[in-house]
């Protein structure tokens, strides 16, 4: 039985992950967490990729979901572009971002991976940070909001949270069902292995570093892609989404969700947005009970809470 | 661009340098012989100068302070190793990073809830304030002394590796823990004390520094960031490409703050840049300590 709903989850994994986000709006007290639950699931998912599936991890991802939310923004500020372009344009930026970054980071071997991750993405911040003319420096860009989408016969009203939402989330659905076909394909299959046993990998002829590189750019990619959505979502671009809080961000998301799984990222992201808001409400020292909640979860729940469900599952 | 200037903003690269080199250090030695990159180490330096704050709020003077921070932060690495790390060895590389980062969380919020978020200033202790006429310009005294700081640490670091029974048996530890067991050593015990060292050792940092940065919650997060650069630049686990990387780190920001102020920043990660880019191991990188 088990066994049945495991390998049946594992099919139609995007379909379930749809439905369950489609009904996240009528779950959660407010559409604002939903939305926030939605892009920093894809964030988390994004960087699974990497971290779950490849065993990579990085601390630097807040470049790319920076970089897609810088790059979103000024497109709508500076270049005039519409919904459409601009989120072209910030996947274009961060797949640019972790293009370049992964040159240096992906030469790097275990440990030094995550130090030099995070020294390169803080390198981006201070970047960023300076060309204030372009990004609004510390003040970070404003002015972007898209109010609504002229679909012709129908106009998308973005200022309605339950309208943006759903339309945020037809793009969310749309990279799930590409990462899931990518994680089905051979090339997804290479990724595993690597995490596996990387000596193995290497001497069945996969290149592992090509592969490692690959899927570094592929998961910067998905993670802009997020980082458009926030700014389209938030109007605004703020520098600390590029500085490495933001990066350990979405790796506790990772943990406390279970990499390795399709689905455990948005339940991640749920657990720590949840935390910020309802102990929020009680005091604003809910970084400590995250801290401590998330090391508890390192000690005794590495899997994170649906890597634990998948795990029983399959036993 | 006289001499002097020059000159003087030399020593001011120097005395950056010499808490560089105190982070790289610390960082080096949890690494060389824990194989763990301490995520948590920007916190320990911020905690190090909250506790010379605590020992001045309590009537204590700056030289107290200078003594309590490295001692008080180094039982708490010692408490964290214990109960925190040694619970995850055997478990795979990352998972060390991903604790001490949950770490950091925590003592940010603590130190908020104790001391509050605003920041608060550490002063210059009487004896140590103005300048000494160096010959080519006038240098502020304490800045020299954060030097002669780093400098007697680093000796005694070197008295303690290279000339005691406990040094020996960190580097052999370093080099080939099973061996080390092997032969009757309780390595447990030595991992403990060295991560209460390389934090101990960040506090330090942390409140030579606290004179001349603002003593904030937040002051740490940045700095990990400097440990990391400094230390893969010297590469990891080696603690004299700490000492030349955070020289060299803190002289050329200081230099570029000279002609470009807004590189100086970005000036290091510049130097990691091209460092990864000949050298991925860094400078004198290998891991164990050999000097």
């Amino acid at each position: 039985m088990r066994q049945i709903l495991h390998d049946w989850g594992l099919r139609y994994r995007t379909i379930f992950t749809g439905i369950s986000l489609a009904l996240l709006p009528f779950i959660t007290p407010h559409d604002a967490l939903a939305t926030n639950i939605l892009i920093f699931g894809l964030f988390a998912v994004g960087f699974n990729l990497l971290f779950g599936y490849l065993g990579l991890l990085s601390f630097g991802h807040a470049a790319f979901f920076g970089g897609g939310a810088y790059g979103a923004g000024l497109a709508i500020a500076h270049l005039d572009m519409g919904f459409l372009g601009a989120v072209c344009f910030g996947v274009l930026l961060a797949t640019g971002l972790s293009i370049i970054i992964g040159i240096f980071a992906i030469r790097s071997k275990g440990i030094y991976f995550a130090m030099i991750t995070l020294a390169l993405a803080q390198l981006v911040y201070y970047v960023f940070f300076q060309m204030t003319s372009l990004t609004g420096g510390e003040n970070g860009l404003r002015g972007i909001t898209v109010k609504s989408i002229d679909l012709g016969y129908y106009s998308i009203n973005l200022l309605n949270s339950k309208e943006k939402y759903y339309f945020l989330f037809i793009f969310v659905f749309l990279a799930l069902a590409l990462v899931s076909r990518i994680l089905k394909s051979p090339f997804g299959g290479a990724i595993e292995a690597i995490r596996e046993n990387e000596n193995r990998a290497v001497a069945c002829g996969y290149n592992v570093k090509v592969t490692k590189y690959i899927a570094f750019c592929i998961s910067g990619g998905f993670c802009g892609l997020a980082g458009a959505l926030y700014a389209l979502h938030i109007s605004i671009v703020p520098i600390d989404i590029l500085h490495y809080q933001t990066s350990g961000m979405v790796v506790m998301m990772a943990l406390l969700g279970g990499m390795g799984s399709f689905f455990g990222p948005f339940i991640g992201a749920a657990i720590f947005l949840l935390i910020e808001d309802v102990v929020g409400v009680w005091t604003s020292y809910w970084q400590l009970v995250a801290g401590v909640v998330f090391i508890l979860f390192v000690l005794y729940f590495p899997k994170g809470i649906w890597g634990s469900l998948v795990d029983w599952a399959r036993r | 661009m006289t001499l002097d200037l020059l000159l003087l903003q030399l020593f001011t690269g120097v005395a950056l340098g010499a808490i560089y080199i105190l982070l790289a250090v610390g960082l080096s030695l949890i690494f060389g012989l824990l194989t763990v990159v301490n995520f948590a180490h920007g916190a320990f330096y911020m905690v190090g100068a909250y506790v010379g704050v605590a020992v001045l709020l309590s009537g204590g003077n700056f030289w107290l302070g200078i003594l309590a921070a490295p001692l008080v932060v180094g039982a708490l690495g010692c408490v964290t190793e214990r109960w925190l790390i040694r619970p995850l060895y055997g478990r795979g590389i990352d998972y060390p990073i991903l604790l001490t980062f949950g770490l950091s969380y925590v003592l940010l919020d603590l130190i908020r809830m104790l001391f509050g978020v605003e920041g608060i200033p550490l002063e210059v202790p009487g004896s140590l304030e103005g300048a000494a006429d160096l010959g080519f310009g006038y240098f502020p005294l304490y800045r020299l002394f954060v030097i002669a700081i780093c400098a007697v640490l680093l000796w005694l670091l070197w008295l303690l590796l290279e000339r005691s029974t406990l040094g020996l048996v960190i580097r052999a530890g370093a080099r080939d823990p099973e061996m080390v067991r092997v032969l009757g050593v309780d390595v447990d015990r030595i991992r403990l004390l060295v991560f209460g060292l390389g934090t101990g050792v960040a506090a330090l940092a942390g409140i030579l520094a606290a004179p001349m940065r603002s003593v904030t919650p937040e002051m740490g997060i940045p700095v990990l960031v400097e440990a990391f650069v400094v230390t893969v630049v010297g590469g990891m686990g080696s603690l004299s490409g700490a000492v030349v990387a955070g020289l060299l780190v803190g002289v050329i920001a200081s230099i570029v703050s000279l002609f470009y102020p807004e590189m100086s920043e970005m000036s290091m990660f510049f130097i990691m840049a091209l460092v990864l880019l000949i050298r991925p191991q860094g400078i004198f990188g290998r891991a164990g300590f050999l000097e």
